[in-house]
């Protein structure tokens, strides 16, 4: 059984960027150079991009290759440039709290195995479920969801006024 | 390139292989023509020079020689980059691949396409910014303070002025209706103005500000002349790419030339028609009955129209001196932002009114 889900095309595909992403991620929090740090979790956020491909949700995987890569880890990269990644030395990446990582980590992964498997339980995936075209998500957001779309915008609104007003001291 | 056909007749495999080669042609050629005739010959007529001559009729292989002496040189990586020679090595390679990604969605005729992607442009816009990564890291990882100088103007830069070519590109989006962007070719050729529909409706007459918009940040996101702080010659030496030879270096200019020509061809397709020419000439009135011969025509007219498109790139980027970085960043964020945003607004309201 197990063998005959394998060899689907989309679940190779599945367990392949999976184990990418697994190995990415590990490597962001092991690696000691901030650089590489972020340029491991440009991969962790290319193949969540991939995933959602396999998922055929096109404009989610579009706007996370947009939003995350093009914009956040260029970011990421600006600032730690700018400041403190200097050519091969290993910057001091760990303090000495690290160990208090692993049991949030595992505390999160426990709440989200069990959301889930609460929320959808042994739900099956349709297989002949009709893609989602970008007009149906932007019919949504802009019909039943507008308000909380606007209260969205206003908390990003308001951020962006923080961080000038906080940035600026002139 | 009959899709029918391929479906019918070809496996999996061979699609694909077609598809690569074809990807390969559609980067490829259009960088070669534009480094040839533009760079070579449009500059030198400019400069009252004749430019390359020896190499074949009118220097016509002076660009195959470049090329075989850019590859016997040797790849260096400088001593201070050793720690790093993994990442200075891959950084030309992600700015290459952003091109080939970018290639992906321009359709090329009614089925003459490599991907008939529903969120198309945005997909475009998207892969193009994936570029910016491999800039910076070359920056960062040649160990060289100019090239690292050169990598932070092209990132904050190339940031800059993505915004207003998203924000461009909203105005075609919203009058065409769609982001696929061969339905934006059918849009604009089955269209007609005032009920005359003899050259279609192509967007650069009603959304003219949104066209000069895309084309000014088409520009920067090039690094072309007005825009090209971060290689600033006088000053950074040549940026990020200063420390690159031999092969990575042709890769950052083919990167470089080939992103022009498939910029300009997603500008031709959002404003100029794209491989359509307007329907009502041969009296086809949408997909199905265009006629098979458009798909031989289609990437001929796609392509005169990005030779044009890229006169103009390179007529400006030949005629004005360079901006200073922060006449550059004030441009974008007072002028071009605001401006694109009025237009989103302008045509939101033409097009409940009509």
């Amino acid at each position: 059984m197990i063998a005959a889900d394998l060899l689907v095309a989309q679940n190779i595909g599945f367990y392949l960027i999976a184990a990418i992403m697994v190995f990415g991620a590990f490597s962001v929090v092991t690696t000691r150079n901030v650089v590489h740090a972020a340029l491991w979790l440009v991969v962790v956020l290319a193949g969540a991009a991939a995933q959602y491909i396999l998922l055929a949700a096109e404009f989610v995987a579009v706007t996370q290759v947009l939003v995350y890569i093009g914009a956040v880890m260029v970011l990421f990269l600006f600032g730690t440039m700018l400041t403190r990644a200097r050519i091969g030395t290993d910057s001091e990446l760990n303090n000495k709290n690290w160990f208090m990582g692993i049991p949030v980590a595992v505390l999160l992964l426990a709440t989200l195995i069990i959301a889930l498997n609460d929320g959808f339980g042994d739900e099956q995936l349709p297989t002949d479920a009709p893609v989602v075209t970008t007009q149906q998500v932007s019919d949504q957001i802009f019909g039943p969801y507008l308000l909380p779309f606007w209260a969205l915008s206003f908390v990003l609104l308001a951020a962006t006024i923080g961080a000038i007003v906080l940035a600026r001291r002139d | 390139m009959n899709s029918a056909l391929i479906a019918a007749d070809l496996a999996y495999w061979a699609q694909s292989l077609l598809r690569v080669l074809g990807g390969l042609v559609a980067v490829l050629l259009p960088a070669g023509t534009v480094v040839y005739l533009f760079l070579f010959k449009m500059m030198s007529f400019m400069q009252s020079r004749l430019g390359p001559m020896e190499a074949g009729p009118y220097g016509s292989m002076q660009l195959f020689a470049e090329v075989g002496k850019w590859l016997q040189k040797e790849d260096i990586v400088p001593a201070n980059a050793q720690p790093e020679a993994r990442i200075f090595k891959m950084a030309p390679l992600i700015v290459l691949a952003s091109t080939f990604l970018l290639v992906v969605v321009v359709p090329f005729g009614p089925d003459a396409w490599f991907t008939d992607f529903e969120v198309g442009i945005f997909y475009a816009l998207a892969v193009s910014s994936v570029s910016v990564l491999g800039i910076l890291i070359a920056g960062w990882s040649s160990a060289n303070k100019y090239s690292l100088l050169g990598g932070l103007r092209a990132a904050g830069q190339l940031i800059a002025y993505e915004l207003p070519m998203v924000l461009a590109v909203i105005g075609v989006v919203i009058q065409a209706g769609t982001m696929n962007l061969q339905q934006i070719v059918v849009a604009q050729n089955a269209g007609s103005m005032f009920g005359w529909n003899g050259v279609g409706n192509p967007y650069i007459l009603t959304q003219f500000v949104a066209f000069i918009i895309f084309m000014i940040s088409v520009q920067a996101e090039l690094t072309q002349t007005p825009f090209d702080m971060p290689i600033a010659e006088s000053e950074l030496v040549s940026g990020y790419m200063t420390e690159y030879s031999g092969f990575r270096f042709l890769i950052f200019f083919i990167g470089e030339f080939a992103t022009a020509g498939v910029f300009a061809m997603i500008a031709s397709v959002l404003f100029l028609g794209g491989w359509g020419v307007p329907f009502a000439w041969f009296g086809w009135t949408d997909m199905d009955s265009i006629d098979n011969w458009m798909n031989v025509a289609g990437p001929l007219i796609l392509f005169t129209k990005m030779i044009v498109l890229v006169f103009f790139i390179m007529w400006v980027r030949f005629s004005f001196p360079r901006f200073r970085e922060d006449q550059l960043q004030r441009f974008a964020w007072k002028i071009l932002i605001p401006v694109s945003l009025v237009n989103i607004m302008v045509t939101a309201v033409l097009k409940v009114a009509f």
